[in-house]
């Protein structure tokens, strides 16, 4: 399959709905694997590496998922290629750039990865909208358990799976939800939910990760402890506790943008959107930075009824919401309008679909064009 | 080495962590670092844990060869100062082999947890399984008397009784 099947679209996980999708963006769940009776990859001569990929290979790409499957040789494609399957959280920086023998099996509809020989010779990852932990653990466990029919796992009864590092050891689990949280950012109590989520034992990083150009007021929230506690343990205290939580904070904010900080609300709304309008060169930082405002304005329309003279104008937008199928097609500016633009203008995207690789001033100026045309559709 | 993002500047900083469970070289130029605030996130830096929870001495008397009792893993030719250099294990039968010198670092990565708890493979013999039950509920146990909860400490001992 060519990756232009998919890079002029927004995926799954990225559409803007699912459970509290007003600020949790979408779940994952991954798990770290490897096999009996090999050596961690660190260890392994290229030949083993090659043998463990084949393996695995045939195993993944004969799952029954629901859904078409398709390999990407990692180590064979452009590095554009690579980049743009990280802006799309396929696979990570890491497996994008290591060394030696190694893939990505991936489903159509982008809601499961199996990256083979990253750090562990298997990561497996679920991602699905909104705040779905549950269905993603379920679903993980499922296609874990179809693996494990076909090969045998490195187990030890005391240290559970056993991985390449010690910090990933015995669940192997990494629970995490990207979140989406302006109004604690523009009411300056951001610092409160970092500390929280450090007194927690959790780590908090940028949207897009490590190696992308990343801004805005997104953050990825995930547990870093794997030993001695439940798979679904990690992933009720997610759900139960830690994500009711923030969204109660966040929501709050909002509240109090509109009753006590309109006019700061609306001022940064308003000059969103002019520069989104009317600006010749945008970095993918500045654009993450401005959609994040234009985001908020629009879910705080659409979950809280909020009515102020700025979000009055955003609604009334007409916005280009055409897929690549029907382009052209005009209707009101909604939540998957503005995923759209901040997948399809990372810098990877614009130069995949554009066709050739641009340096940065052409490419600030091609996402500047993208979202003057979407904007003043 | 050139810069991961911008690709164009000279790589400066190269920074090992793990983030997510992930561990990430990174090699970056000044400016895209700054842009990227590294450095300022929660990550549990590696290397730094490593150097401190695997230092056999006090600093400054590392021996300059590997003491004769160091042990390596013969499945993988891993020994410590490897593991230290790399970051990451040689082979599963290393948590085996250096286990004394690994459980602190495990205490510390995981909150104090030495034991698994959780999804087990189906095809874990049986008797494994058995093994693994007992460690839980020691663990269980360990966990019940520290909370001065005598109740479920004596329930938890009654059952390990059952096992043997
Ligand atoms: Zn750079
Ligand atoms: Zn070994």
């Amino acid at each position: 399959m060519k990756l232009t099947e998919i890079s002029g679209n927004i995926n799954e996980w990225f559409s803007g709905e699912g459970p509290l999708s007003d600020v949790v963006i979408s779940s994952r769940v991954r798990l770290a694997r490897n096999l009996a009776g090999h050596r961690f990859l660190a260890a392994c001569p290229a030949t083993e590496k090659a043998e463990i990929l084949r393996k695995l290979k045939d195993v993944l790409m004969a799952l029954d998922l629901g859904d078409e499957v398709f390999y990407i040789g990692v180590d064979k494609v452009p590095a554009l290629e690579k980049r743009f399957l990280v802006e799309r959280h396929l696979i990570s920086q890491n497996h994008a750039f290591g060394k030696g023998p190694r893939g990505a099996v991936i489903a159509r509809r982008e809601f499961f990865t199996a990256m083979i020989n990253e750090e562990d010779h298997l990561r497996l990852q679920v991602l699905k909208a909104g705040c779905q932990l549950s269905a993603c653990i379920e679903q993980i466990n499922r296609i874990d358990d179809l693996i494990e029919q076909k090969v045998e796992y490195a187990f030890s009864p005391k240290y559970g799976y056993l991985t390449a590092c010690p910090t990933n050891l015995g669940t192997g689990i990494r629970v995490s939800v990207m979140l989406h949280l302006p109004a604690l950012k523009m009411t300056g109590q951001i610092e409160k939910f970092l500390n929280a989520a450090k007194a927690l034992g959790l780590a908090v990083r940028g949207l897009f990760g490590e190696g992308t150009e990343a801004a805005g007021d997104f953050y990825q929230l995930s547990n870093q402890i794997t030993l001695g506690v439940r798979e679904n343990d990690i992933v009720n205290q997610f759900e139960k506790t830690i994500i009711p939580e923030i969204v109660e904070y966040e929501h709050a904010a909002r509240s109090q943008l509109l009753s006590h900080d309109a006019s700061l609300l609306d001022d940064k709304i308003s000059r969103a959107l002019a520069l989104l309008k009317n600006a010749n060169l945008i970095s993918s930082q500045e654009a993450l930075f401005l959609l994040s405002h234009i985001r908020l304005g629009l879910n705080m329309r659409k979950h809280q009824g909020a009515s102020t003279p700025a979000i009055d104008r955003l609604c009334s937008l007409g916005a280009d919401v055409g897929d690549a199928g029907n382009a052209g097609t005009t209707d009101k500016i909604s939540i998957v309008t503005v995923n759209r633009l901040f997948l399809l203008t990372l810098p990877a995207h614009l130069q995949l679909n554009y066709g050739k690789e641009l340096d940065s001033t052409h490419r600030d100026a091609l996402r500047a064009q993208i979202i003057r045309s979407a904007l003043n559709g | 080495m050139q810069c991961e993002v911008c690709q164009s500047k000279e790589a400066t900083i190269h920074l090992t962590e793990i983030a997510d469970g992930v561990r990430t070289e990174m090699h970056l130029c000044e400016q895209c670092a700054q842009e990227q605030g590294v450095g300022t996130k929660s990550y549990i830096p590696l290397n730094e844990l490593l150097s401190n929870l695997l230092s056999a001495g006090p600093k400054g008397e590392e021996p300059a060869e590997p003491a004769e009792s160091e042990p390596v893993c013969p499945n993988c030719g891993y020994t410590l100062d490897k593991f230290r250099d790399k970051a990451v294990l040689g082979c599963p039968n290393d948590y085996e082999v250096f286990e004394k010198q690994l459980l602190p670092l495990i205490k510390k990565a995981h909150d104090g947890a030495t034991c698994h708890c959780g999804k087990v493979p189906a095809k874990i013999p049986t008797d494994s399984k058995k093994q693994l039950e007992i460690a839980q509920l020691r663990q269980q146990l360990d966990e019940a008397v520290r909370k001065e909860d005598y109740e479920l400490a004596a329930k938890l001992r009654d059952k390990l009784a059952e096992f043997k």
